[in-house]
């Protein structure tokens, strides 16, 4: 964003320059706390098939953010609130039992996500003359991040990271089984709803950064790069975050010498792993030497 | 403006003495019926995700078409076109993946960051008013010729999805048998998505792009709980969607600082929420398969 300083061919030397600013140390510290939360938590939204809900919960976070500004709030108040709320709603709908997404549920959060983001456009209007922070709160700025924001990102995301370690073992069995887990005994709904909400506060912490609309990057990017590599469950978890750190760091990096924005950079090198490991999987299954499980859809 | 508050008749009897109303109301009941129609069918497919995408890439599509210096509606109807059927063809052995439709779309979005932050600093004086416009919608902004352009549009929309209703149903409700009469299943997936990327290039302009989804998939979601007869429910899913679009337009103009896609989809959410309350009690009319 800051082009005054240029880049060299000297990696080191460009990384110290890099580090010298405060805000960049924020931001990347911001980033990888949320690279590890966003990945964690897509990595479940991903097996189960809940794109769609994750998207929803990234988005309303720009209504709860605008409403705060409005009233006088901390956004970051707002955009948590918001995306619980939402959460709370979606989860109130009965899935239906095959565990795919029923076609109500996908009315019902396409629903909730035109009417909350309808409600940031009337905020918006309402609060007036905050247009620059309306394009901030939808494609985000890492310029601004405080050492205040850093410190509740980090409290919220190891809130989060230890309550989906404490329930991996069983979510795990209900996303890839629920009638067998239920059969078990395993509370298959009440981990469903749960997760909803771990999903959506994660998605409220990444949207201090990447803005409202790009969350959803972070979220499934990462996970979906490394699903496409291997159907053991350890090891594209590991990959998963290992993707999200790399994809975080080096958008970062790469938009500080550039006059373009963040997200642009983010979304391209996530996209690009996601490509390349598609291509790697479809070639490796033509050439018939790995066999993958076709469980890591 | 004149406001509602002093003769609330009278008020809405000089409403349409403004000629951007009527150019609104025109433009507006075309583009909420033919959102009503197709997004019946969105919901029933189970494709509202992909309407979701198609919302963004209607938002990169047009600051494109800003940065190129073309005319804006050509890039949000080009894009929204070719994106719909690529993922129609994404979908050939059922429909396309969640995990695929989402990293697709959330790449677009990064790029319509890249164009908005092109288009405001290519040259001095341009702010950000026009991405936040596509993103939120202008109604009231739209000229005599543009609100025709986009009736005529929606209207087409609306007769070839009437004219394909039946058969589209039989190949949704049940897709293996509707296969086996001759029904041509695939065709018709690559034709529904087609219009659905029509109507959300079209809805853009009315709600805006991160807004249509909404106009897709309330009223359809409504009549479907209220109905468990198909071609009711696309009726009055159109009804639903004529209905939110005329008293949201009418909100809007009543109270001046609610903007108009708000006001739409505000109501079209209250009709969605009513179905639900009203519907809670008795046995879930589920659409016949």
């Amino acid at each position: 964003m800051l082009a005054a300083t240029g880049l060299t061919w000297n990696v080191v030397d460009d990384v110290r320059q890099l580090l010298a600013e405060h805000f960049m140390v924020n931001a990347l510290e911001a980033g990888t706390i949320v690279a590890v939360a966003a990945g964690a938590v897509g990595w479940f939204m991903v097996l189960r098939h809940q794109s769609f809900a994750g998207h929803t919960f990234a988005v309303v976070s720009f209504p709860g953010a605008a409403g705060a500004i409005l009233v006088g709030v901390s956004a970051t108040v707002g955009a948590f609130g918001a995306a619980i709320a939402a959460a709370v709603v979606i989860a109130a709908v009965p899935r239906s039992v095959g565990g795919q997404t029923s076609s109500e549920e996908s009315a019902v959060i396409g629903t909730v996500q035109a009417f909350a983001l309808a409600c940031g456009a009337l905020f918006a209007s309402l609060y007036g003359g905050f247009l620059n922070s309306v394009t901030g709160l939808l494609f985000g700025t890492f310029l601004g991040i405080s050492d205040g924001q850093v410190v509740t990102l980090l409290v919220v995301a190891v809130a989060v990271v230890i309550v989906l370690a404490a329930v991996a073992r069983p979510l795990l069995f209900a996303s890839v089984d629920p009638d067998v887990a239920r059969a078990r005994g395993v509370p298959v709904g009440l981990l469903s709803a749960g997760f909803l909400v771990l999903l959506a506060c994660a998605a409220a912490a990444v949207s201090q950064i990447t803005g409202a609309l790009l969350v959803f990057a972070l979220l499934v990017m990462p996970a979906a790069a490394a699903q496409q590599l291997t159907a053991r469950p350890r090891a594209s978890f590991v990959l998963t975050i290992v993707f999200g750190l790399l994809t975080v760091w080096v958008g970062l990096g790469v938009a500080y010498f550039s006059v373009y924005p963040v997200g642009f950079y983010v979304t391209t090198i996530g996209f690009g792993l996601y490509v390349a490991a598609s291509g790697y999987r479809i070639t490796a299954d033509r050439w018939g030497r790995r066999a993958l499980p076709s469980g890591a859809r | 403006m004149t406001l509602l508050a002093a003769n609330p008749l009278a008020g809405i009897g000089h409403m349409f003495e403004h000629p951007f109303l009527r150019d609104a109301f025109l433009a507006g009941t075309a583009i909420a019926l033919a959102s009503g129609l197709v997004g019946y069918f969105v919901v029933l497919r189970g494709q509202v995700f992909t309407g979701d995408a198609l919302s963004h890439v209607a938002f990169t599509g047009a600051l494109a078409a800003l940065v190129a210096g073309i005319d804006l509606l050509l890039g949000l109807y080009v894009a929204c076109v070719v994106v719909a059927l690529g993922m129609a063809a994404l979908g050939t052995r059922g429909r396309a993946d969640d995990t695929v439709i989402g990293n697709v779309f959330a790449w677009i979005l990064g790029l319509g960051a890249l164009f908005l932050t092109v288009y405001t600093t290519s040259s001095s004086g341009r702010d950000a008013t026009s991405g936040v416009n596509v993103l939120f919608g202008s109604i009231f902004g739209l000229s005599s010729s543009q609100a025709l352009t986009d009736s005529l549009i929606a209207l087409a929309v609306a007769v070839a999805l009437v004219a394909i209703g039946r058969p589209l149903l039989f190949a949704t409700l049940d897709d293996a048998v509707a296969r086996a009469r001759g029904v041509p299943v695939r065709f018709l997936g690559f034709v529904v998505l087609g219009l659905v990327g029509v109507t959300a290039a079209a809805a853009t302009q009315a709600v805006g792009a991160l807004l249509l989804l909404g106009l897709l998939a309330a009223p359809a979601g409504a009549a479907q709980r209220l109905t468990a007869r198909p071609m009711r429910a696309l009726w009055l899913s159109a009804a639903l969607a004529i209905a939110s679009m005329w008293a949201g337009l009418t909100l809007a103009y009543a109270v001046p600082s609610v903007p108009p896609s708000f006001g739409i989809l505000a109501v079209a959410t209250g009709c969605y929420a009513g179905a639900f309350l009203v519907t809670l009690r008795r046995p879930r009319a589920a659409t016949r398969r």
